[in-house]
């Protein structure tokens, strides 16, 4: 993503590079944090007042916490502190990879509960419910994701997955309602996204259809698709062809009276733990068995790995094959797993979030939940912050999540980098 | 099949050849009537009459068939009546005009989106941040046409101007970080159009754009003297022909984009960073600049198809609503390549594709076919155009020099 595009001249002085990478994600990360120290410590709003999170979800059965209640000014600042700390570590020493990653998560749950302390300052705000929507923005994410990262680990890029995401509810809210099956409305979407991820596969290897522009003009067809079914079929008997309709939530006993996660995570409907599920079944497939080994190998050195008789076009079929199921699951989530009936054009752009969760999650499944989770956050946080009514404009924070790809694609977080063979067709010399 | 045996020839020899072999233009005529073709299968079966034909199609087949081609026929005669010429509406020269002057009313923002597009092709980057880039020029040039009251024409020149700058900035931003840091460009014009959403969804809550007298998100109406004058109000009974001076923008950038791609030297360095990247820097070209330089051009020419969104005919206030994009950036995408990245071709496609629209808006009237169709059709037409080999096998052509594709397979570390 970033080193092959240098010139080579960029290219050699690797290390000084990195350190000053370091330094300057180190010294912004600082910034940051004392502004916050500066804007949400001592700042008029937050001086003198109490903020309240409550903890529990209304639904809640389980165990309630009681609310939290904290003078806003302090606790801010100490958040600040914390987060600026987390900085001058960053600055003053090399850290290996995975203690980075804590070190950024800190720095982020610091600044951002300095943020609701700040945002929510003589008011109470609901953790649970931002957690809540959360899980519920992240599902369709996380699955498109792992329809993305199947597809480019085997060398080839999927950005159709928002078409794929429109043909999954619109066909999964269809057929459940003209069958009464939700099994049926599942089955269905999740095949429709198979079937157009093959179709994706068939154009960029057979007929070497350059596969970023390819997928923008397959979402295109999807999106008129689906509307235009939607708007002759479904719109003239919604009763009959496109009612609302989802799984039934299920609890699961003792997990579920948990407080705060507990009813977050543990008294959802089944595409919840079927995703759950799913990031796991995916992160062992693709390290730890042979067809992973093989799909990598197919994703990185289609040659090499044809050398050693990898059927490399059929390993990319299977893999976008399997991977538009993945993506037509995420679509039924949108109808039949949020009880929202069909609308058009009813995705919004997430299939392109899950795009972008690929790459910032580096193009592995553990990466593409993290990811998922902090696009799902952000939307979640920014809905629940518009009732406190702060002085930031919502739309702002909305924004923070792209900002952030932009900042990671940019090499300013650290560095990403794609399968070698990504959206290279492959044809026998 | 050489030059000079082609030459020999007689002409009519030398067509029928190409059709054999499958020239790039009978490739894109056909790929246009498969996909009508489609288009009609799917009127066929979301009609719920023609369906109901069919369900006794075996004991009477003409009654299915003839339902299914009245359908068809009533659905496409009203695509053609209202895009090109309707013979029972046209008792004056304004209402014989009516369907041309919608049709060059739909191409004018595609033209100009579709040469955006193009010219990124060419400098071999793919900008899908066509809608950041006309949204911010539309923001840009909505506040300018609300602010300033001027002389006839200086209002509106300035408010287009404030577009181009709006959107070149914009566009830049992106050419900025491609060059810099290797960001690969898709990624972060995606997530520069949800920002630029973000953006104008703030802009329109804001005292300054916001219409105080509306409760809708809107913006405050662009003042008379900033509106681009129509082009056929003069005729008699002409007030309703919506074509306006957008469409002269569009000549004149269609010839800019001519003049840059092949006679100036940035556009030649635009080409040849293009074609082959490492070539070109061999060569001392600066491949980072072409590229900061391909990036503003193609956001500032977004940055008109803003300004001309706010200045024309959008909606009847002349004023942002968060709308204001209606999806041009994307079905820009589809333009451009079937133009193949050229000014000239891009031409033919943006008035084939303002045609569609246009007559999808008729079909929709009055034969009561979704306007989504043509959406389908636009994308399978593209799909089509872009694998001829799929073309040349269903209609059994020889094969023969493959047409050029506009883009060639990179991925995301090219």
């Amino acid at each position: 993503m970033t080193a092959t595009v240098l010139p080579p001249e960029n290219l050699a002085p690797v290390a000084p590079e990195k350190g000053r990478g370091r330094l300057y994600g180190g010294v912004a990360m600082v910034v940051v944090a004392l502004y916050g120290l500066w804007a949400f410590g001592l700042g008029p709003r937050t001086s003198g007042t109490d903020t309240t999170f409550a903890l529990n979800l209304s639904s809640a059965s389980g165990l309630r916490l009681p609310d939290l209640t904290f003078p806003s000014a302090p606790v801010a600042i100490v958040l600040c502190l914390l987060a600026a700390s987390c900085g001058v570590i960053r600055i003053l020493r090399v850290l290996p990879g995975r203690w980075n990653a804590v070190l950024l998560g800190g720095y982020l749950f610091c600044f951002v509960m300095a943020f609701l302390a700040w945002a929510a300052a003589a008011k109470s705000l609901n953790l649970a419910s931002v957690l809540e929507a959360t899980v519920l923005a992240s599902v369709p994410l996380v699955l498109g994701a792992l329809a993305g990262v199947l597809g480019e680990r085997s060398g080839v890029i999927n950005v159709a997955i928002e078409g794929q995401f429109l043909l999954g509810a619109c066909l999964a809210a269809f057929v459940a309602s003209t069958s009464g099956s939700l099994v049926w409305g599942a089955v269905a979407g999740v095949l429709v996204g198979g079937l157009f991820g093959l179709l994706l596969a068939v154009f960029a290897q057979r007929y070497l259809v350059e596969q970023v522009v390819l997928g923008v003009v397959l979402t295109m067809l999807a999106t008129g698709l689906t509307g235009f079914f939607y708007e002759r079929v479904m719109q003239a008997d919604p009763s009959r062809y496109n009612t609302p309709m989802a799984f039934a939530p299920i609890r699961i006993p003792g997990l579920a009276d948990l407080p705060l996660i507990g009813p977050v995570l543990f008294q959802q409907n089944i595409i919840v733990y079927l995703a759950v599920a799913l990031i796991g079944v995916v992160h062992v497939t693709l390290f730890h068995t042979r067809w992973g080994l093989r799909t990598r190998a197919v994703g990185e050195h289609p040659t090499a790995a044809d050398t050693v008789g990898v059927n490399v076009i059929r390993t990319r079929y299977v893999n976008m094959f399997v991977g538009g199921l993945l993506a037509g699951f995420g679509g039924v989530w949108l109808t039949l797993g949020l009880n929202i009936s069909f609308n058009k054009n009813m995705a919004a752009g997430a299939g392109f979030i899950a795009l972008a969760a690929v790459i910032f999650g580096r193009w592995s499944p553990v990466g593409a939940l993290w990811a998922a989770l902090l696009f799902g956050f952000a939307g979640g946080l920014s809905d629940a912050v518009q009732l406190m009514q702060t002085p930031v404009p919502t739309d702002f924070l909305r924004m923070l999540p792209y900002l952030a790809t932009i900042f990671a694609v940019a090499g300013l977080v650290g560095h990403v980098r794609a399968p070698a063979a990504d959206g290279q067709p492959y044809t026998k010399a | 099949m050489s030059d000079t045996t082609a030459a020999k020839r007689s002409p009519w020899r030398r067509i029928i050849d190409e059709m054999v072999y499958g020239a790039g233009w009978l490739v894109t005529l056909l790929s246009i009537v498969l996909a009508m073709a489609v288009g009609a299968i799917l009127i066929i079966v979301s009609d719920p009459d023609v369906r109901g034909t069919f369900s006794y199609f075996f004991s009477r087949p003409g009654d299915a068939l003839s339902a299914s081609g009245d359908a068809v026929w009533t659905a496409y005669k009203a695509l053609f009546t209202g895009a090109i010429w309707n013979p029972e509406r046209s008792w004056n020269a304004a209402t014989a005009l009516g369907p041309i002057s919608e049709t060059l009313t739909e191409a004018t923002p595609l033209l100009l989106g579709g040469l955006a597009i193009g010219l990124a092709f060419k400098a071999g980057l793919f900008n899908i941040g066509g809608q950041g880039q006309l949204i911010v020029g539309a923001i840009c040039a909505n506040y300018v046409g609300f602010t300033m009251t001027g002389p006839p024409g200086v209002a509106v020149l300035a408010a287009v101007l404030a577009g181009v700058f709006g959107g070149a900035v914009y566009g830049a931003l992106v050419g900025l970080l491609k060059a810099r840091t290797g960001a690969h460009e898709v990624i972060v014009t995606i997530m520069l159009n949800h920002i630029a959403a973000a953006f104008l969804a703030w802009v329109l809550t804001t005292s300054v754009f916001k219409n105080p007298t509306r409760n809708d998100a809107i913006s405050k109406s662009v003042s008379d003297d900033a509106l681009l004058p129509r082009l056929l109000s003069w005729l008699p009974e002409g007030s309703g022909l919506r074509l306006n001076s957008g469409l002269l923008l569009a000549a004149l950038a269609t010839v800019f984009c001519w003049w840059l791609l092949s006679r100036s030297t940035l556009g030649f360095e635009l080409r040849a960073v293009g074609a082959n990247a490492a070539a070109a820097r061999t060569a001392g070209m600066s491949v980072g600049r072409s590229q900061i330089m391909a990036m503003m051009i193609s956001g500032g020419l977004m940055g008109v198809v803003g300004a001309t969104q706010v200045l024309g005919t959008t909606n009847a206030s002349h004023a942002l609503t968060p709308q204001v994009d209606a999806g041009l950036g994307f079905t820009a995408i589809t333009v451009a390549l079937l133009g193949r990245a050229s000014p000239v071709g891009t031409v033919f496609a943006a008035l084939l594709f303002g045609a569609l629209q246009a007559g999808g808006r008729a079909m929709q009237a009055q034969a009561g076919v979704s306007i989504e169709i043509v959406g389908v059709i636009q994308a399978l037409i593209v799909l089509f155009v872009a694998a001829p080999p799929l073309i040349r096998g269903l209609f059994r052509l020889r094969g023969g020099e493959s047409a050029q594709a506009a883009l060639a397979s990179k991925g995301w570390n090219g």
